[in-house]
């Protein structure tokens, strides 16, 4: 048998292959770089378009980036995509909404003797409650889901909570469609976070509109990021999470409740999911049970062109992404409508090109 | 009686790794099993751990039953193993992997303490308290596991295989720091392969032959066994 397998070479050769990849990777530049000379010739979109879709991608890149963190905690301590993390997401983005119905419907009456809701009377602590719900419902979301959907099949074969992950995320869309039905919904936000309303930008000559909800929701996404970062660092908690996905078997002879961690993981996942499902109805304003598909793929786009596991990797991924998807149609001259092809090429392409992402280490067999 | 392991039978799967394997340890001994690879040794130490469970027998930890306390209770009741092959934290300084160790504490200052305490035993850690684990050489890596061993307090220290893959006067200096580790108050159970340097600290010695005691006695009567001259002294 091995002196079969050596006689007939049934792959290429590791170098030969290498040059095909780079050479492929080359014309695929070359084209693209090509295509962008040839539309910015055309100077179809003045500065002020630049500039909007600049802003828009760092927006939505942001709330990738807080879906990517947790594809990317999970895979550092489990090695497993949890493929039902977008779902996760959805959660959130109902547990706002709710909070802002609810808000919505509750009169009071103002300073000045005015009847109006709850939501316009107090737009910061509802905006506060609505992130507060939709961060907890998700992180419950996070912690139910592995402790019923993963921790029994730890030790299985990898591909087995794979599986799992796909289950449980289909299952999660149809629970939310039978709870909330398949209609889209609105979120209604209180006055002074109006989507479209913003600061104004004059710029050659044009005006661009920073609207507030997508500013409040990228200063948001960076402070959770920095606050996660401090926390994977800087607390006993983060260093566990850290020595769990080094070595689980050590880090249980340290005294670390290994199990425990898992689960936190978990929890701290959902939570910045939550917050991201509760930033994606704010400022995009419809959804429904099936909100979390597009950016569950593509915040895993995000973690994987950062390199799975690394969590810098994932956040830089996540920006890096909702830009290229925003500017991507314009500097190419393609339909806008096109944007989630350009996510899901970079996707193929990082995985043919450079499956360790940009950030990434080669994936080691020992951390297995 | 510190230690009493008792009739302990460890499966993995359809392989039975520990067939009825008894034996204890006194406070304040220094213990070595012995014997070749794949005799058990490091699975004994892993079920004291509770890394694994055994499928029968008892483990007793001053009288009371350890067999179903969870591996991080095991580290709080004075158990803390040091594992074969070391198993530094890779992506963590000299520093962090030290506070690894003391993870049960929360008192920063005994921490700190701590850690002045093992720098004292082993100054080479030190220089490299900055270093990535990964990058320390091998003796150093032993150095820093003991180390972290010690930083949980240990009343009872399981060391599994130091002198591995070590240069024979490294190996002189981590076994001095045993015996000085000791002598302070730690007992230890010491798995080795190097019979001979572990029987000529330890006390007393059992001796592991695929998942069974074969032989036991004080550590000077065992170096002296034609048996074990014969299988683990290099036929002497
Ligand atoms: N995780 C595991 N899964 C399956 N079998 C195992 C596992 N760990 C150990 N074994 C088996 O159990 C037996 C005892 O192994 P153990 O590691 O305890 O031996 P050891 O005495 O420590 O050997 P060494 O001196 O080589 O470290 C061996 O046959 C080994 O193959
Ligand atoms: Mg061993």
């Amino acid at each position: 048998m091995e002196a079969l397998r050596k006689k007939i070479p049934l792959t290429l050769p590791q170098n030969t292959v290498k040059i095909i990849r780079i050479i492929a990777a080359l014309l695929l530049l070359a084209l693209v770089i090509v295509r962008a000379i040839d539309v910015a010739a055309e100077s179809q979109f003045g500065a002020d378009t630049w500039l909007r879709l600049s802003v828009s991608g760092l927006i939505i890149g942001g709330m990738y980036a807080l879906i990517a963190i947790g594809y990317t905690l999970v895979y550092g301590i489990l090695f497993m995509i949890n493929f039902a993390h977008g779902e996760v997401m959805m959660i959130g983005t109902f547990g706002g909404y709710f909070v802002f119905e609810a808000f919505n419907a509750i009169q009071v009456t103002a300073a000045d003797g005015s009847q109006m809701s709850f939501l316009n009377a107090n737009p910061v602590i509802a905006v506060f409650l609505a992130f507060l719900a939709g961060m907890t419902i998700a992180a419950l979301s996070g912690y139910f889901l592995e402790k019923i959907a993963y921790r029994p099949l730890r030790g299985a074969p990898r591909l087995v909570p794979l599986i799992s992950a796909i289950g449980a995320s289909i299952f999660l869309q149809n629970a939310g469609q039978l709870l909330f039905g398949p209609q889209r919904r609105q979120y209604i936000n209180p006055v002074v976070l109006d989507r479209g309303i913003g600061w104004h930008v004059e710029l050659a000559g044009s005006t661009v509109v920073l609207t507030y909800t997508g500013i409040f929701s990228l200063v948001l996404s960076a402070i959770l990021m920095v606050g996660l970062y401090v926390l994977v660092q800087r607390t006993k908690l983060g260093r566990a999470m850290r020595a769990v996905a080094q070595d689980k078997k050590t880090a249980a002879l340290m005294g670390i409740n290994v199990d425990q961690i898992i689960s936190r993981t978990f929890v701290i996942s959902g939570a910045l999911a939550g917050a991201a499902g509760v930033m994606w109805g704010i400022h995009n304003g419809l959804f429904n049970y099936f909100v979390g598909f597009l950016p569950g793929i593509k915040a895993f786009t995000a973690a994987v062109l950062g390199g799975i596991g690394n969590i810098p990797g994932a956040m830089l991924g996540g920006m890096f992404l909702g830009i290229v998807e925003s500017l991507g149609p314009a500097v190419l001259g393609i339909d806008f409508q096109l944007k989630d092809v350009i996510a899901f090429s970079i996707l193929i392409l990082v995985l043919i090109f450079r499956p360790s992402g940009i950030l990434g280490e080669a994936l080691s067999e020992e951390k297995v | 009686m510190m230690l009493e392991v008792e009739n302990l039978n460890v499966h993995y799967g359809a392989i039975h790794a520990l067939k009825g394997v008894t034996f204890h340890l006194q406070e304040g001994e220094i213990v070595a099993l012995i014997g070749a690879n794949g005799a058990g040794k490091s699975t004994t130490l892993n079920t004291i751990s509770r890394l694994n469970k055994p499928t029968a027998g008892d483990i007793r930890y001053r009288g009371a039953s350890i067999v179903e306390t969870p591996p991080q209770d095991i580290v709080t009741k004075g158990i803390v193993q040091v594992p074969e092959g070391r198993r530094i934290f890779p992506k963590m300084s000299v520093v962090e992997n030290l506070e690894m160790g003391a993870y049960i504490f929360s008192d920063r200052q005994r921490i700190e303490a701590d850690i002045e305490m093992v720098f004292g035993k082993f100054p080479r850690l030190r220089e490299r308290r900055k270093q990535l684990g990964g990058t320390l050489s091998g003796g150093e890596q032993q150095m820093l596991a003991i180390a972290r061993g010690l930083m949980a307090r240990p009343q009872l220290l399981l060391l599994d295989e130091p002198s591995m893959g070590l240069a024979p006067i490294i190996v002189e200096q981590i076994f001095d720091i045993i015996r000085e580790i000791n002598q302070q108050g730690t007992s230890i159970l010491l798995v080795e392969q190097n019979a001979q340097m572990a029987l000529s600290i330890a006390d007393r010695g059992y001796v592991f032959e695929t998942g069974k005691i074969v032989l036991e006695g004080d550590a000077g009567d065992l170096l002296e066994d034609p048996m074990v001259k014969e299988a683990y002294l290099g036929g002497g």
